[in-house]
């Protein structure tokens, strides 16, 4: 299937000569959840504001729905939907009305049937005819959402969609993209919050000073590049790792009473039987045993600390 | 054409004069009406009258004129600096609409505040002074014009200003002293030779003498010549925008 974004060798050069975007290539199925992951300043939202039509691009095409975003700028951006990061809405309007105005600046007829539905999927029914001065950070990122709803597009770009808000509001947001996604839409969303690409994300691409790094699906990211660790706790606590187990590159904890041992859960071998077996003939006595999965966070810092 | 947008753009402008609707009229009701009330009664009862027109009625379309020029300007420069200062300019940068539909959206909107005023002024004009329009379809032509040509040097000014200061600078240090020195309050032909020549390079005075034409049939330049002016100045602020949605100046990075 053609994939519904398509980014190919996208550079964007500022005039002062700073490279934000370097040879950018990216696919972007229909339907999915793409979380993209960097650390500020790493290009994530020059990324999408190139993509949207806000920044021009130095060179490089990209294609919405097969349409060149600058040959066919209309039959692009019709699709899309952007919700930016900061909270750009003006604050003596109404809800409802700064929501046509979205409708309409897309070139769609007016709909209030269905811009009520999209205000009732966001718990913004009651807030329609308020000002948007009068609602709390959260309601006007919702706000937000339903700007860029308002022209039922494909594909909705989310730049840092939980930025600055309470833990109790990130859920919310993230079960609102699950809906979204379940509706059809396809969501990119750049985030510097792990928990959240790992949450809600089918894919994650990582981007670092303008690079992509990798593009791939999360469980299979997790999966493959996942390292688990075994903790050892002793009964009794060592002052250094016996010279015995040297090839296991062992680390020891503070106080001595436990060893943690890095291992592949794909490799032919993890090693953990022949460990615990030198372990025994080392004469340690193990207390308790527990694993654990490396994080998304501990793939992600690695791979952006990487020299490149 | 995306007429829905350029529909979206007016309607939510026009929301925005609605909003502030007493202030839109009332500052310029009174401020036309202390122009009467001092050069009209107090000193224009002192002045004799101008190629045979009473003072108080002479100054009627320079009057309507200063309004409309500086009321364009500064409508149509608030309106797309607004959405800059506050960042909503993303979505007119992200939607499938041109130059032109945003133009048309902008500008309409800033035409329709500014003839009001005008249509305001002009009212309160009459209950000053009587007043005879002799070609009122060109009275309303140059109007119109004016109204779409200064809306559209407004909109290159809000799309060129960074700041507050620099939206009310131009307007402030070129347009009112070229109003002011463009044949609102007199006839240039009451000039010295000297100054009559510089005066014709200000281009405001094309448009005044070509309005106060349409109301008295007296103009300090022919008619044709003050229709191209204008023509050739709506033309020079189009090519303009025109040229800064082909380049993304001062709105895309």
């Amino acid at each position: 299937m053609a994939p519904i974004v398509s980014v190919q060798s996208l550079t964007k050069r500022y005039d002062s000569g700073f490279e934000a975007l370097t040879d950018v290539s990216l696919d972007i199925r229909e339907g999915e959840i793409l979380a993209l992951l960097g650390p500020n300043g790493a290009g994530k939202t020059t990324l999408i504001s190139t993509i949207c039509g806000i920044t021009n691009p130095t060179s490089g095409r990209i294609e919405v729905g097969g349409h060149d975003t600058i040959e066919e700028f209309r039959a692009a951006r019709s699709l899309i939907g952007l919700v930016p990061q900061e909270i750009n809405l003006e604050p003596f309007e109404k809800v409802i009305n700064s929501v046509r105005f979205s409708r309409g600046l897309f070139g769609q007829a007016p709909n209030d049937a269905y811009l009520d539905e999209v205000l009732a999927r966001l718990s913004l029914t009651d807030k329609r005819d308020q000002k948007i001065v009068t609602l709390s950070g959260g309601m006007k990122r919702r706000v937000l959402i339903a700007k860029a709803l308002s022209h039922e597009p494909r594909v909705l770009f989310l730049d840092e969609p939980t930025a600055g808000v309470d833990v109790e509001l990130r859920r919310d947001m993230w079960d609102t993209v699950a809906e979204l996604k379940a509706s059809g839409v396809t969501i990119i969303l750049t985030t510097h919050y792990i928990e959240e690409a790992e949450a809600i994300a089918d894919r994650i691409a990582v981007i670092n000073k303008g690079r992509i790094l990798l593009v791939q699906d999360k469980e299979a990211l997790m999966a493959e590049m996942g390292r688990k660790e075994l903790r050892i706790e002793l009964t009794e606590p060592v002052a250094e790792v016996p010279a015995a187990l040297a090839e296991y590159d062992l680390e020891r904890s503070e106080d001595g009473t436990a060893l943690t041992y890095c291992y592949d859960t794909h490799a032919e071998s993890t090693g953990i039987t022949r460990l615990l077996t030198d372990l025994r003939g080392a004469g340690l006595h193990l207390r308790d045993l527990q694993t654990r999965q490396s994080s998304l966070e501990e793939i992600f810092v690695g791979l952006v600390t990487e020299p490149a | 054409m995306n007429f829905q947008a350029v529909r979206s753009i007016y309607i939510f402008e026009m929301a925005r004069f609605f909003r502030t609707l007493l202030q839109s009229f009332i500052s310029p009701v009174i401020s036309t009406s202390l122009y009467f009330v001092v050069f009209g009664a107090a000193i224009g009862s002192r002045i004799q009258e101008v190629e045979g027109v009473g003072y108080g009625a002479f100054i009627v379309p320079g009057l309507i004129m200063l309004s409309v020029m500086t009321q364009s300007t500064s409508n149509a420069s608030f309106g797309i600096y607004f959405p800059k200062f506050i960042g909503t300019i993303y979505e007119h940068l992200s939607a499938p609409v041109n130059f032109l539909e945003i133009t048309l959206g902008y500008v309409g909107a800033a035409v329709t505040k500014s003839l009001f005023i005008g249509l305001i002024i002009l009212a309160t004009a009459a209950l000053f002074v009587d007043l005879q329009i002799q070609a009122p379809l060109a009275m309303l032509a140059f109007l119109v014009l004016t109204c779409i040509s200064f809306s559209l040097l407004g909109f290159i000014i809000g799309i060129w200003a960074s700041n507050f200061e620099q939206l009310q600078l131009i307007p402030l240090l070129v347009i009112t002293p070229l109003v002011f020195l463009g044949g609102s309050f007199y006839s240039i032909s009451m000039l010295p030779p000297l100054w009559q020549t510089i005066t014709l390079f200000n281009p405001v005075v094309y448009l005044i003498s070509g309005f106060r034409w349409s109301f008295f049939g007296l103009a300090d330049v022919p008619i044709g010549i003050s229709l191209l002016a204008i023509a050739g100045f709506t033309a020079l602020c189009l090519g303009v925008i025109w040229w800064i949605f082909r380049t993304g100046w001062r709105l895309r990075t």
